[in-house]
C-alpha cells in the first residue's frame, strides 16, 4: 500500500479503580501527558484531538483543558467502540495529510459517581423509551442477556462455555498489579453467582470502574523520536448494525464481521498470524461473538473454541492479557484500554502477563448495545 | 418547530409523530405495522419510507398477531417501576416479517414457540403488545 504508515508512537492508562483525588479533565490529562511523553512529544506536538464522553462538546472542551486548538477534531460516538474507530479515523486523516499527531484521551469516574444507570432514556418520546422501555429492557444488560439466548437456542453454546471466558480474563488480571479484581474464580463460581439477566450472571458482567488512557498516532517521521518504540498499525476498519435490539439483523453476527473483515483485509492477516487478542467484554458474550466475527473460529462454535483455557495464559490464542473489562477495569467506555494493553504486549512491556515474542496484536473495541464494533491490527515494524 | 408552532396532537401518547398511529391503533387494542404498498414489505418501527425499497407509499395495516419467539430473558433486577422482577422480555418475529421487542407472559414460551399478542392496560398510557402462548396451547402441558 502507498499510503504512509501510521504508528502508535505513546500510550497511557489514567489512575484506575477508585479515583478520588481527581476530575475526569484532569485524569485524561495526565495520561495524555505520559502517551505524548512516550512519544516524545508534548501538547504543542498535537495537531488532531479525538474524544468522546467528555462532555457535550466532547474535544471542544478537552481540547481547551489540554490548551490544544486542532485543526482536526472527532468526538464521534460509538460507545466501547469509539476509540477503535478513532485510530481508523486518524489514520485516515494521517493518510489524507490533514494532521500529523492525533491525541485520543478519555476518562471516567462511573464508579466514585456512581453515574451508571439501567434506563438511559429520559425523553419519553424516543423510540427506545416507547418500544423498549416500556417493557423494562435494561440497556444494555437485557441486549447482551438476549443475545447470548439466541446464541445458545442456535448453536448449543453453554452458560459454562461463557464462564470460561470471565475466568480467563480473571487468570489473567491475577498477572497484573492494575487489575481491580485479581482473586482467582473457577466456571463453576461463575455459573453460581447470581443471575441478572439470563443467562447472564453478575460474574459474566464487566467491572463499573474510573479509567481511562491516551493514545497518541502519528507518522513514521514522528514517531522517530518517540522516547518508546511505536507500534505500526497495520489494519483499520469499524461498523454498526442497530441500536434498537429487535432491529439488529442476526443476534448472533455482530458489526464486527464487517470491522474485522476490513482490518483484517487492509492489514493483510489472517487470525492465526495474531499472536495477543483485546477482544471488548462487556459481557463474556461480547467476546464470544468476537472470536467467531473476526474468524476466529466458525459461526458457532465460539463456545466450544473458548472451552480448555483457549484464552488464558499458557492457551493457544492469548487473549483479555489485561484482565480486560471483567476484572482489570472498566470505566463506561473500554476501548482505549485495549489499544494500551496491546501496544504493551508488543513492546514486551507486559511484565508477568507478557506474551512472548508477541508481533501481531488486534484490539477490538464493541459499543452500545452491541450496536458497533471498530478493529484495529497492531505490529512491530 | 418555532416557538408559536402548536406542533401534531399527540393526544397524550407517548409518542412521535411517526408512531402516533401505533398507539392510537393499541387503544382498540390493534397491532399495526407499516406495509409498503409498491413492494409489500411490512415494517416496524415505523418511518417515513420503506426500508426495502425506499418507496414512500407506506400505509398501515392490521397485523395478524401471531408470531414466534426469537430470543428472551428473564429481568431480575428492577428496571422501571411497572414492572416487578423477575419478568421476561423477548423479542418476537411477527408472521408478517418485522421483530419487536415486547414482553412474553402467562406460561413461559420458549425461543421457537408460536406466540399471539396480547394486552396490557396501563394507567393514563395505551395498552402495551405483549405476547403468551395461544389459549388452545396453554394447559394442554
Amino acid at each position: 500500500m502507498d499510503l504512509r504508515p501510521a504508528y502508535i508512537a505513546g500510550v497511557a492508562e489514567t489512575p484506575l479503580g477508585e479515583v478520588w483525588d481527581h476530575s475526569e479533565l484532569s485524569m485524561a490529562a495526565v495520561a495524555a501527558h505520559e502517551a505524548l511523553a512516550e512519544a516524545g512529544m508534548t501538547f504543542a506536538d498535537v495537531d488532531a484531538l479525538f474524544t468522546n464522553y467528555m462532555g457535550e462538546e466532547g474535544t471542544v472542551q478537552l481540547g481547551e483543558y489540554l490548551g490544544i486548538m486542532p485543526h482536526y477534531a472527532d468526538s464521534t460516538d460509538l460507545g466501547g467502540a469509539a476509540f477503535e474507530a478513532f485510530v481508523h479515523h486518524a489514520v485516515a486523516a494521517i493518510h489524507a495529510g490533514r494532521c500529523e499527531v492525533a491525541l485520543i484521551a478519555y476518562a471516567s469516574r462511573q464508579r466514585t459517581r456512581r453515574s451508571r444507570k439501567m434506563t438511559r432514556e429520559s425523553d419519553t418520546s424516543s423510540l427506545g423509551a416507547q418500544f423498549e422501555l416500556s417493557y423494562g429492557l435494561p440497556g444494555p444488560l437485557g441486549h447482551y442477556a438476549m443475545i447470548a439466548a439466541r446464541h445458545m437456542y442456535q448453536y448449543g453454546t453453554t452458560s459454562e462455555q461463557l464462564a470460561e471466558i470471565a475466568v480467563a480474563a480473571r487468570a489473567w488480571a491475577a498477572l497484573n498489579p492494575k487489575a481491580w479484581s485479581r482473586d482467582p474464580i473457577t466456571v463453576g463460581d461463575v455459573v453460581g453467582s447470581r443471575l441478572i439477566c439470563d443467562p447472564l450472571h453478575r460474574l459474566d458482567v464487566c467491572l463499573v470502574t474510573d479509567g481511562g488512557g491516551a493514545a497518541v498516532v502519528t507518522t513514521a517521521e514522528r514517531a522517530r523520536d518517540a522516547a518508546k518504540r511505536a507500534v505500526r498499525v497495520l489494519g483499520v476498519g469499524e461498523s454498526q448494525t442497530h441500536w434498537s435490539i429487535a432491529q439488529m439483523p442476526d443476534l448472533t453476527v455482530t458489526a464486527g464481521a464487517v470491522s474485522g473483515r476490513d482490518a483484517f483485509g487492509m492489514a493483510g492477516i489472517k487470525p492465526s498470524d495474531v499472536d495477543v487478542l483485546e477482544p471488548y467484554d462487556s459481557f463474556t458474550i461480547t467476546v464470544l461473538l468476537a472470536l467467531e466475527d473476526l474468524g476466529f473460529c466458525a459461526k458457532g462454535e465460539g463456545g466450544a473454541f473458548v472451552e480448555g483455557g483457549r484464552l488464558a495464559p499458557g492457551g493457544a490464542l492469548p487473549a483479555l492479557t489485561s484482565g480486560g473489562g471483567l476484572s482489570y477495569n472498566h470505566p463506561g467506555a473500554f476501548g482505549l484500554l485495549l489499544l494500551v494493553e496491546a501496544v504493551r504486549q508488543l513492546r514486551g512491556e507486559a511484565g508477568d502477563r507478557q506474551v512472548p515474542g508477541a508481533g501481531i496484536a488486534v484490539a477490538h473495541g464493541v459499543g452500545g448495545l452491541m450496536s458497533t464494533a471498530s478493529t484495529v491490527v497492531l505490529g512491530n515494524d | 418547530m418555532t416557538e408559536k408552532s402548536k406542533g401534531p396532537d399527540l393526544e397524550g401518547l407517548p409518542a412521535d409523530p411517526t408512531t402516533a398511529p401505533f398507539w392510537r391503533a393499541a387503544r382498540e387494542h390493534r397491532l399495526v405495522v407499516q406495509r409498503c404498498t409498491v413492494c409489500g414489505a411490512h415494517q416496524f418501527y415505523p418511518r417515513p419510507f420503506c426500508l426495502a425499497c425506499s418507496s414512500l407509499a407506506l400505509e398501515w395495516v392490521e397485523a395478524s398477531g401471531r408470531a414466534t419467539v426469537y430470543s428472551k430473558t428473564t429481568v431480575r433486577i428492577p428496571v422501571v417501576e411497572e414492572l416487578t422482577p423477575p419478568y421476561v422480555v423477548g423479542i418476537v418475529t411477527l408472521d408478517e416479517g418485522p421483530r419487536l421487542t415486547t414482553n412474553l407472559v402467562g406460561d413461559e414460551p420458549e425461543i421457537g414457540d408460536q406466540v399471539i399478542v396480547t394486552w396490557r392496560e396501563r394507567p393514563d398510557l395505551p395498552p402495551l403488545p405483549v405476547f403468551g402462548k395461544p389459549v388452545a396451547e396453554r394447559g394442554a402441558r
